[in-house]
């Protein structure tokens, strides 16, 4: 019988889940600090995947008209636009005539004054008062895409500090996985690669699994019901090719391989930042003590998680799950081996 | 580059990883800027002040690399008393004619040469962009010149370099570029440090630097600079241009241009290139170094592969059969005479101008004034449906039932439904396999031309007329093979790379060439993709089984060697500058020059060779001249011709700006080609009243998912989603003085055209300070328009047509517009805005743009600088001709 | 398929007596997960080919069976591109593959407001002869002081920079023979 820790805690899940003799535990190790936003993570696993388009609307929020990782988008890079200093040893856009720092409300009466002195002067007519008077005051500034979470950012006095995340999303494949462990089909399973994929052949569309995602990553498809979400291309990885998307990657900010090897050329990376003055890099689901026992797919961050839209500290849903079966696991274990018994019986 | 060129982007990140340090300079940060460690915001069209900034701190600081300059450069060639500076004229050189716009190159040339240029107005040259052709020729200049080793000769190019880039001070780069000074500085510093023997800087550039009316002449201080600090033909150096198609590299090479034929060969010029003879010793210049002293041979060849049997030594080999140029053919003027109704017939060949070239309503509108229009291309794209849907059937300007053009749309094949080569952004050529066959009708143009020709030949057959015998004579047999008759690509890439005609064997070097007819050779410095009988192009030798110059990956020309001029990686002794960076390099014992590359030099001339007086050609090339194109073996810090527009560059504001030029009286460049025509309506800048009806600077470029105009992405739903609208992006301090809102519309308008798109409010965007002014711009992709799953508003529409002198591309880097919160109007009401404007601009029709804006010349020349009218006046001048 | 071997597929079966007790791996593997391949290991063969888009030349291998494109991938060989692409190079099979590709020749007659269809071959022959006209119409032998210019400024092209060198070889060859001197491309814009 499995023990409690199954469900919680560090764990190797692929001959927990009844793989014997499994390959090492795949993963992603994604790099943000040298993504550049291009989407061809998006893009490759959309190809090898046939995943349908997610829709053709422009979303304002930076270059991202993705939005979120859907059942359509099994890859989701976020943009965000920061005034925090970055790597740059200059800031970007020191010395230059900027208005106060994005989403501050005030900057519109700001940019409203540089009209006196601007291309417009002598000529037409500068910035609308009315306008800038509006704006001002509004709660959020022209909807920019600022992506802070509330109270980032209003701190600073001008926007000459720049820096532009990109950050490329994508199921965790958690050690613990809780859409696994609801779902009452068996179409999500753990693979030998120590993965969890849908198994679309058996996918009822339930959805139990999407509530138990603490990440939020798995989405039903509209139209035919059933759950989608990153395979870790099960198949590539069958054949002893590398997932599209971290194939396609440019710059090798998607890594792929033994999960072992990944955290470890992830933890000397971190390092390697903070010698070159990024104190601010560090990872995020890496750590098998966490709350899903680690991540499948981890990444190293240049902020907090809740900026690029990641939870801070993520529980595996069913953490409690144990205590209930002890309760329930009889009575379901009984019913199943009188099924057994009666399909026998009658096919004899 | 991370935003256009992602996969190329990956090298500058391992160089990152490495320790190299990473500026980017662009109006707007980009997803470069992201990772970059230093970005540089930048008024658009001002890179030459910047470049002329560092020049500057190079010399005034002496942290130019002395050795290599001393050697390998033209830094201590003295250079005619005649010769007169920008500062001298404030902004003209000696030699400009206000008549004809363009310069005499007499006084640039060097000292003891100023009668032994052959070319005196440089307009024709203007107008046959022969600025180009010399891409890769060198100008004449003698084989030997008079030189001060010590640098110290007023009048030699280094103290001529040093006076004439001496005003490009920190303070002035900062008041035209809106760059802060130390910001500045630290640049300057950067690339300074990474020069001399152990280390070296990378330089690269796109159209952000060729589109712009003095484009050629911003590579040029790119040059200057890289050359200064010792960063050419060495590893890790160079200047890399970042090309925009799979094959535009090899469609300058083997030209589909007006003005070149293969191997950057001229077209022959109806007054200069009268005979066969004078032709190709305009291209060699006979007595003068280097490689080009054997184009007689190339010529031969060519027109032997063009023409086979029929072209022999008694006939020229047929050269009275090529077309001769009279003057500018170039694809802008082409579009103003379809306008004028001069042009009968179009073929468009994987090309989109109705999206993709400056003012798409000219493009159109020229379009709409054919007999006939071939479009052969994978989708319906604008350039084929214009008369269909087109803004122009919204203005009412195209009428579907009156537009005459009849319209031909061929289905094309696929990159992955035939076999060739592309000659990628590095000058190397790489074999397609076909995957499968084309869809339905699909064909590839190698299969439409071959066709093509052959119907042609046939329906000629029985003409007499000599006009029909170059068609009738041409060599045109190619073996075909499949249900289609598909022409053998390897077969015309045989005949690229030359052949023996009497045994057929395929050429193995250039060298090989004849100039008797006894060798045929399609693109000379193609030679060798195909030597030994075997397709070096189609080479792929595993990056993991070869060292890191991976030369048998493909095939580069020329003589697949992967670093032009790497001889200069070597000092002038033949030794590596240091084991860090060594590269080619001289073997004593083996007495020939070895290294990782194939050598850029005669492989066995040692570097004490020095030849003797007489001598021309290859043969003049000292042992430690490594630039063997040039006429003097030398990198040019000073170019005494070849450029048109000056023989160093001089920062000039681009056609149309909200500013006067800070630092001449000349405020645009003086040469630049214009083309006055009722559709082409300038935007007026200073010293011109009413710049300020356009207060914006506008720039386009590429977003990483999409592609040029929008053919080939925009047609592809995993891309369109990814940028699915056309957008403007404006700073939060612009947006808050126009008045507009995040994710809202706004119209753009210029003297053009106006054009709306949704608004992207960003701090990505900056106000500059310049010159005590803030200057506003904003940044546009130009990549929509009306057919696609995505559609949306073309930026190209709002540029005008300026070009560049030396190579006729136009200025669609920058612009001026005025920018307003809202939709555009539709319909006639559109005209009527615009219309509008140019009233309020002053822009006539018949407007004359002011060249030249400085009264040096004295007298009427100086139009533009002392005529300012009040705004009144003008307005109701403007009411008049409009 | 016997009885056993029935029931040893069943998944509940091998819950209850394999080593994945919980049904959450090995036991719930369907039989579409177990068969699962690669597409480009079942493909017919593989070209090696070069992305169409920008100029850096990235590797491609293009995957295809029965005649179709399969999957276009990075070529991990290339030196220039260590098998890695962009989006618009991993758009590729998309862009190939398209449903919005035209396939048929359309013909836009004078003055009408809609495309008609038209063979190829006869779409081939109708241009001849607008060429041939064209070039009559606008032939130009001498210039004013009898000197050789044996063109016509009457056709005009513009294309290449997407296109094969062989491509544009034979564009140029041909054009030049024709006297169609307005040949243009890409790198001029």
């Amino acid at each position: 019988m499995p023990d409690a820790n199954s469900l919680y805690g560090p764990l190797d899940p692929a001959p927990d889940a009844g793989w014997e003799a499994a390959p090492p535990r795949m993963g992603f190790f994604t790099d943000t600090s040298v993504c550049i936003g291009c989407k061809a993570c998006e893009v490759a696993c959309k190809e090898w995947n046939g995943v349908p388009d997610s829709g053709f609307d422009l979303l304002g929020m930076s270059y991202d008209n993705t939005g979120a990782l859907t059942a359509n988008s099994w890859r989701h890079v976020a943009f965000i636009e920061q005034p925090r200093p970055a790597g740059h040893r200059t800031p970007p856009f020191a010395g230059d005539p900027t208005g106060p720092a994005a989403g501050s409300p005030a900057s519109a009466a700001v940019g409203a004054g540089t009209a006196t002195d601007t291309g417009t002067n002598p000529g037409l007519p500068p910035g609308r008062p009315e306008s800038a008077a509006r704006m001002s005051t509004g709660p959020e500034f022209l909807g920019m895409p600022g992506a802070q979470p509330p109270g980032r950012g209003a701190g600073a006095e001008s926007r000459s500090d720049f820096r532009w995340l990109m950050m490329s999303d994508v199921c965790k494949h958690c050690t613990h996985a809780a859409c696994l462990d609801v779902c009452p089909t068996g179409s999500l399973f753990r693979t030998e690669f120590g993965t969890v994929v849908v198994q679309e052949d058996i996918c009822n569309g339930c959805g139990y699994c999407i509530s138990a995602c603490p990440y939020g990553v798995i989405d039903q498809r509209k139209d035919d019901g059933r759950a989608w979400k990153c395979t870790l291309c099960y198949d590539r990885l069958g054949a002893g090719m590398t997932p599209a998307c971290a194939q396609a990657c440019p710059t090798e900010s998607i890594q792929y391989g033994p999960l072992d090897e990944l955290r470890d050329r992830a933890a000397q990376r971190v390092a390697t930042l903070h010698e070159r003055g990024v104190p601010e890099a560090r990872l995020y689901g890496h750590d098998p003590t966490d709350g899903v026992g680690g991540d499948g797919a981890f990444f190293l961050l240049l902020d907090e998680p809740e900026v690029y839209g990641l939870p801070p500290d993520p529980v595996v849903t069913t953490r409690d799950l144990p205590q209930m079966w002890k309760r329930a696991g009889l009575a379901a274990l009984a019913m199943a081996a009188a099924t057994v018994a009666a399909f026998v019986g009658g096919s004899s | 580059m991370a935003e256009a060129h992602p996969v190329g982007f990956q090298w500058v990140m391992e160089a990152k990883k490495r320790g190299a340090k990473v500026f980017h300079v662009d109006p707007r940060f980009t997803r470069t800027s992201a990772l970059a460690d230093t970005y540089l915001p930048i008024r658009a069209g001002t890179d030459i002040a910047l470049l002329g900034g560092v020049v500057r701190y190079i010399l005034d600081n002496e942290l130019d690399f002395r050795e290599y300059v001393l050697a390998y450069t033209n830094a201590a060639t003295i250079v005619s008393e005649k010769f007169a500076d920008t500062e001298d004229l404030d902004g003209l050189f000696s030699g400009y004619n206000p008549e004809t716009g363009s310069y005499d190159h007499a006084s640039w040339q060097y000292e003891g040469q100023e009668g032994n240029t052959t070319v005196r107005g440089t307009g024709k040259e203007r107008d046959s962009a022969s600025g180009l052709e010399h891409e890769s020729h060198g100008e004449p200049v003698p084989a030997q010149t008079r030189r001060d080793e010590t640098l110290r000769h007023p009048r030699c190019v280094y103290q001529i370099l040093k006076r004439h880039f001496a005003r490009y001070t920190p303070e002035m780069v900062a008041r035209v570029c809106g760059i802060p000074e130390e910001k500045f500085l630290e640049l300057a510093r950067a690339w300074t440090e990474n020069s001399g023997r152990e280390r070296t800087g990378a330089l690269v550039y796109s159209v952000g630097w060729t589109q712009h009316s003095v484009g050629v002449q911003y590579i040029r201080t790119g040059s200057i600079i890289q050359t200064l600090l010792g960063n050419m033909g060495r590893p890790g150096g160079g200047i890399l241009a970042l090309r925009g198609h799979a094959s535009i590299q090899g469609s300058t090479d083997i030209p589909t241009l007006f003005n070149l034929l293969p191997g950057y060969l001229p077209m022959p010029h109806h007054a200069d290139h009268p005979t066969f003879d004078k032709w190709v010793d305009s291209i060699r210049h006979p007595g003068q170094k280097g490689f080009w002293g054997n184009s007689r041979a190339f010529a031969a060849s060519l027109l032997k592969a063009y023409w086979g049997d029929a072209a022999t030594p008694e006939n020229d080999f047929g050269y009275g059969w090529l077309p001769r140029m009279t003057g500018d053919h170039g694809t802008y003027q082409q579009v103003l005479n379809m306008i004028d109704g001069k042009v009968k017939g179009y073929f468009l060949l994987g090309q989109n101008p109705a999206v993709g070239s400056a003012h798409g309503r000219a493009q159109r509108l020229g379009m709409a004034n054919l007999d006939w229009l071939v479009v052969r291309d994978l989708f319906l794209i604008e350039s084929a449906t214009f008369w269909k849907n087109s803004p122009e059937i919204a203005t009412g300007e195209i009428v579907p039932e009156e537009c005459r053009t009849e319209v031909f749309f061929l289905p094309a094949a696929s990159h992955v439904e035939k076999e060739g080569t592309f000659t990628q952004t590095q000058r190397m050529l790489q074999w397609r396999e076909k995957a499968v066959n084309p869809p339905g009708d699909a064909r590839s143009e190698l299969w439409f031309f071959y066709h093509l020709g052959r119907v042609l030949r046939e329906k000629l057959a029985a003409s007499t007329k000599p006009r029909d015998r170059a068609l009738l004579d041409l060599a045109w047999d190619y073996p075909t093979h499949g249900a289609h008759a598909e022409p053998s690509a390897e077969a015309v890439l045989r005949e690229i790379n030359g052949f023996d005609v009497a045994t057929g064997r395929p050429l193995n070097a250039f060298a090989e060439a004849k100039d008797d007819g006894s060798t045929a050779i399609g693109c000379w410095i193609y030679t060798g993709v195909y030597a030994d009988g075997v397709n070096q192009a189609a080479r792929r030798k595993s990056r993991h089984e070869q060292d890191w110059v991976a030369a048998e990956w493909g095939w580069a020309w020329p003589a697949n060697r992967r670093t032009l001029y790497n001889r200069a990686s070597a000092d002038p002794e033949g030794r590596p500058w240091s084991e860090r960076k060594k590269y080619v390099w001289w073997d004593p014992d083996a007495g020939e020059w070895t290294g990782y590359d194939v050598p850029d030099f005669e492989k066995t001339k040692p570097p004490s060779y020095r030849p003797p007086e007489d001598a021309s050609g290859p043969a003049a090339l000292a042992g430690d001249d490594p630039f063997v194109m040039q006429g003097d073996g030398k990198a040019w810090l000073y170019a005494p011709s070849g450029v048109l527009d000056g023989p160093m560059p001089t920062h000039y504001e681009p056609a149309e700006s909200p500013m006067r030029n800070p630092l001449y009286g000349q405020q645009a460049n003086p040469t630049r080609k214009i083309y006055e025509h009722p559709i082409n309506r300038i935007n007026p800048s200073p010293p011109e009243p009413h710049s300020e009806v356009f207060p914006y600077v506008f720039t386009v470029s590429r977003l990483t998912e999409h592609h040029t105009a929008g053919g080939m992405s925009r047609t592809v739903p995993r891309l369109a989603e990814l940028q699915p609208e056309m957008f403007v992006e404006v700073s939060p301090e612009l947006a808050a003085e126009v008045g507009l809102a995040h994710l809202g519309w706004a119209h753009l308008i210029s003297g053009r055209a106006v054009i709306e798109a949704r608004v992207l409010v960003t701090d990505r965007l900056t106000p500059l300070r310049v010159d005590g002014r803030i200057i506003h711009q904003v940044w546009l992709p130009y990549h929509f328009g009306s057919e696609g799953l995505v559609t949306g508003d073309s930026a190209n529409d709002l540029f005008g047509i300026t070009l560049d002198p030396n190579v006729l591309i136009q200025e669609s880097k920058v612009g001026t517009c005025d920018i307003r919160s809202g939709r555009r109007p539709t319909g006639p009401a559109l005209l009527d805005l615009v219309g509008d404007y140019q009233r309020r601009a002053g822009m006539p029709p018949d407007r004359k743009v002011p060249i030249v804006t400085t009264d040096v010349l004295g007298g009427e020349n100086a139009a533009g600088s002392t005529d300012e009218q009040t705004p009144e006046a003008a307005a109701r001048d403007g009411e008049d001709h409009a | 398929m016997g009885l056993k071997t029935f029931i040893q597929g069943w998944p509940v079966y091998r819950q209850l007596t394999g080593t994945d007790p919980l049904g959450r791996g090995a036991a719930a593997q369907s039989a579409r997960s177990a068969e699962l391949t690669a597409r480009t290991e079942t493909a017919d063969g593989v070209a090696r080919s070069v992305c169409p888009y920008c100029a850096v030349g990235c590797g491609q291998r293009v995957f295809h069976k029965d005649g179709r494109v399969t999957q276009i991938e990075g070529d991990p060989d290339s030196p220039i591109s260590r098998g890695r692409l962009c989006p618009k190079g991993s758009a590729s099979k998309s862009l190939v593959t398209s449903p919005l590709r035209q396939t048929k020749v359309r013909y836009r007659r004078p003055y009408a407001t809609e495309w008609e269809d038209l063979d190829l071959d006869v779409a081939l022959d109708m241009i001849a002869d607008r060429i041939l006209a064209a070039r009559d119409e606008t032939w130009e032998d001498v210039d004013d002081e009898g000197r050789p210019l044996n063109r016509t400024l009457g056709i005009s092209s513009l294309g290449g920079a997407t296109l094969d060198n062989e491509e544009n070889y034979l564009i140029k060859k041909l054009f030049t023979a024709m006297g169609a001197l307005q040949i243009e491309n890409q790198a001029r814009i």
